[in-house]
């Protein structure tokens, strides 16, 4: 593995790299892999030979006169074998011949972005045969319409947008999928430090709030939790769409009391004194989805074989994050300014878990943000659910439909069964359908619209 | 005391930077937590601000980063880091293009509108609408029909600095003085030399006045689509500098766009002093 990444020109990475790879490769030791890149140079050496003899006798012959060893590296010497063999390796890895190799990639600077960013210097893309310019983008509104443009070939969505696009709503209707979700958890309700004795919603009434887009979990998760408490989010208090890092010169400035808003942007407040963290979204639903990764339906058709070496080096990506052990090590990698451009302590106390609170005390949570890449169709039928509850969609809707269209999660079980992913999510689930439990609710995705009935204060 | 009016102007300069530094450094805001009662581990997890220090950066602060980055312009560390001078040059260029784009357009429109009043009263209404629309607003139209973003942003320097060339030359045009014209007209010259000898030339400083406002508007255009779009260009720093709450970094971004902002306009003003003669 590592001897054909060398070949492919990884040999100028930075170090820090090559050792991450050196540690994967001993710690992870990849058996399918290794087989694969011997029985490939295997077929490379005889494919040679018999190019340059033409009969099998002639090649026979030579062989024996001169060994084995001794022929290969003679035709080494005057054919790239090596190089042969490693295109070969990355070919097979990546199922075919790539339509394209150099693709743009946008993100929004959050730490939900993380394997799509992790990718980049870690060698995950390249790995795969890609050569991903990951782009920052400023916001969900500009990467929607950055995407629709097709100036970024796939990016990193908000879980609800590739349904909403879908749809229609918000945006113009254009056929979007969703193969993998980036993280789970990995969110908080946040409140300036003026309201620090005030940790019981209900005492909420009139509170201004942020959440960083319209079609987010995060505005989904914070109506449902004042809801869960009895507040109407439209009526008793106001939510604002804000960008993240206007959240927290918000909150210093009272503008906001408070958000619900995508790392670092919680601990930033921590960090810089303004607010604490109220709640994290992990404690409203555990392993809750937030962000994706997204690509339109002719992206897919147009480049089947580019498109499948990109969601495997991110299925690979987001593998390796869900691994508690590497979380220091992608908190450094991610943290300059080409990436997320943040303090590495503030990183490392979201992707780590062991996080100051705002209030004095040091928390130990390991699972505050998680990184399971399956697409749950039940998750998108929940999103549809909410969508419909605060009207954002109106009518009849087939929730089932659309979540199975958008939602890839059939092809990813079939992916992850053939990667062999080795991390805690690894191992691809039978079904596409779970139930959830939500604050005390159970969610049964065959029962959508009694979901969207069952609930006390709602738009429909 | 026996100094040049230049010479007292420069020592009024120095002085009032002086005095303006030492203000800014007096009226530092204190921070709002303090570290005296936090626990040692809990410290540590936390920012300057945090600990009592202000989030707004003194000018020695700011001075020393307008250093570095003066020490290191061009690196390029990766698509979204590279070195101020090739951010401010991708934003130079930006808005050279999309100005150059505007002259083509404003100045003939603008002198058809100032030698004919029937176009004047049709397109003016037009002018008036278009002129005050913000380059924010223009924006998300540009990048939806246009679907580039950085074809987007020229477009909207173009849209945002046309209206001030085209009323300046208008103007410029339409108020060249009477006598000239028929002075033109008796001495039976075409049409064509007209406009080029007598009118152009007379129009000229207007139209030069319309540029240097122009240039002006492009340049504040720029960074607010930059901010917008992203990708590469001064706006772009801002905003990231912003996403990383670095107010040292947002204002020497701003010392930076008021210096290329100045150079752009002085440059405007000297070929404005070339094409301006005495009657």
């Amino acid at each position: 593995m590592r001897q054909a990444a060398e070949a492919n020109g990884q040999g100028d990475m930075m170090r820090a790299v090559q050792n991450h790879q050196q540690e994967m490769a001993d710690l992870e030791a990849e058996p399918e892999a290794s087989d694969l890149e011997s029985s490939m140079s295997r077929a490379v050496e005889s494919a040679v030979m018999q190019g340059l003899f033409g009969g099998d006798m002639h090649r026979r012959a030579f062989l024996k006169a001169v060994g084995a060893g001794t022929a290969y590296a003679a035709i080494a010497s005057m054919f790239p074998l090596e190089e042969a063999k490693a295109m070969a390796v990355e070919m097979a890895q990546a199922g075919g011949k790539l339509e394209k190799t150099k693709l743009n990639v946008g993100f929004v600077p959050i730490t939900c972005a993380t394997p799509i960013i992790m990718a980049h210097p870690m060698g995950f893309y390249k790995k795969y045969g890609l050569d991903v310019s990951v782009i920052k983008t400023a916001g969900w509104a500009v990467s929607r319409d950055k995407s629709l443009s097709g100036e970024y070939d796939a990016a990193h969505m908000l879980t609800p947008m590739p349904l909403a696009i879908n749809m229609g709503a918000g945006s113009t209707k254009v056929p979007w999928t969703m193969p993998a979700v980036e993280n789970i958890n990995g969110q908080a309700i946040v409140l300036s430090t003026k309201h620090k004795d005030k940790n019981d919603p209900k005492m909420w009434k009139g509170f201004k709030f942020a959440v960083p887009f319209e079609y987010s979990m995060h505005n989904f998760l914070l109506r449902y939790y004042v809801a869960e408490h009895g507040l109407d989010p439209d009526k008793d208090i106001q939510i604002r769409v804000l960008p993240p890092p206007e959240m927290v010169a918000n909150l210093r400035a009272e503008n906001v009391d408070g958000y619900l808003s995508p790392d670092p942007f919680n601990q930033r407040a921590v960090y810089d004194g303004v607010g604490f963290i109220h709640k994290l979204t992990k404690d409203i639903w555990d392993k809750h989805p937030c962000c994706a990764f997204a690509a339109s339906k002719s992206f897919i058709d147009e480049n089947p074989n580019t498109f499948l070496a990109l969601w495997k080096s991110i299925m690979e990506a987001t593998d390796f994050a869900s691994v508690k052990a590497n979380r220091k090590e992608i908190s450094k990698a991610i943290s300059p300014k080409n990436y997320l451009n943040q303090p590495v302590t503030v990183l490392e106390q979201v992707l780590v878990g062991t996080y100051a609170d705002g209030l004095g005390n040091v928390k130990k949570v390991p699972d505050r943000i998680d990184f399971d890449p399956f697409p749950w169709h039940s998750m998108g039928v929940w999103i549809l659910t909410q969508m419909k509850r605060w009207g954002y969609i109106k009518g009849d809707v087939d929730y089932k439909q659309v979540a199975e269209e958008v939602y890839l999660a059939t092809d990813a079980q079939k992916l992850m069964a053939e990667m062999k992913l080795t991390g805690p999510y690894g191992t691809p689930p039978k079904t596409t359908y779970e139930t959830y439990n939500i604050m005390g609710k159970t969610f049964d995705a065959a029962k959508a619209e009694e979901y969207v009935e069952s609930f006390a204060i709602k738009r429909t | 005391m026996s100094m040049s009016l230049q010479s007292r102007a420069i020592v009024l300069s120095i002085a009032s930077f002086f005095a303006f530094a030492g203000l800014w450094q007096l009226l530092l805001p204190a921070g709002t937590g303090s570290a005296a009662d936090m626990d040692p581990a809990y410290a540590a997890l936390m920012g300057a601000t945090a600990k009592g220090a202000s989030a707004m950066p003194g000018p020695l602060e700011v001075g020393k980063q307008i250093w570095e980055h003066v020490l290191n312009p061009f690196y390029d560390a990766g698509p979204n880091d590279k070195g101020i001078g090739i951010q401010l040059g991708y934003s130079i260029l930006r808005v050279l293009v999309g100005f150059g784009f505007a002259v083509v357009v404003a100045i003939p429109l603008g002198f058809l509108i100032g030698m004919s009043p029937l176009f004047y009263k049709a397109l003016d209404p037009f002018i008036q609408i278009m002129k005050p629309v913000s380059p924010l607003a223009w924006m998300p139209l540009a990048l939806y029909t246009i679907k580039d973003s950085i074809i987007s942003s020229v477009f909207v320097i173009f849209i945002c600095s046309v209206w001030p060339m085209l009323t300046n030359t208008a103007f410029g045009v339409a108020s060249v003085r009477k006598e000239w014209l028929n002075v033109a007209k008796t001495l039976e010259v075409g049409h064509l030399r007209t406009a080029f000898r007598v009118i152009l030339p007379a129009a000229a400083p207007t139209i030069m006045t319309g540029m240097r406002i122009s240039v002006g508007i492009a340049w504040l255009v720029i960074v607010a689509a930059e901010m917008l779009v992203g990708g590469t260009g001064i706006g772009y720093f801002v905003w990231n500098e912003w996403n990383n709450l670095s107010i040292t970094n947002v204002i020497a971004a701003i010392f930076f766009i008021g210096l290329i902002g100045m150079v752009l306009d002085l440059m405007l003003s000297y070929l404005a002093r070339l094409v301006t003669y005495t009657e």
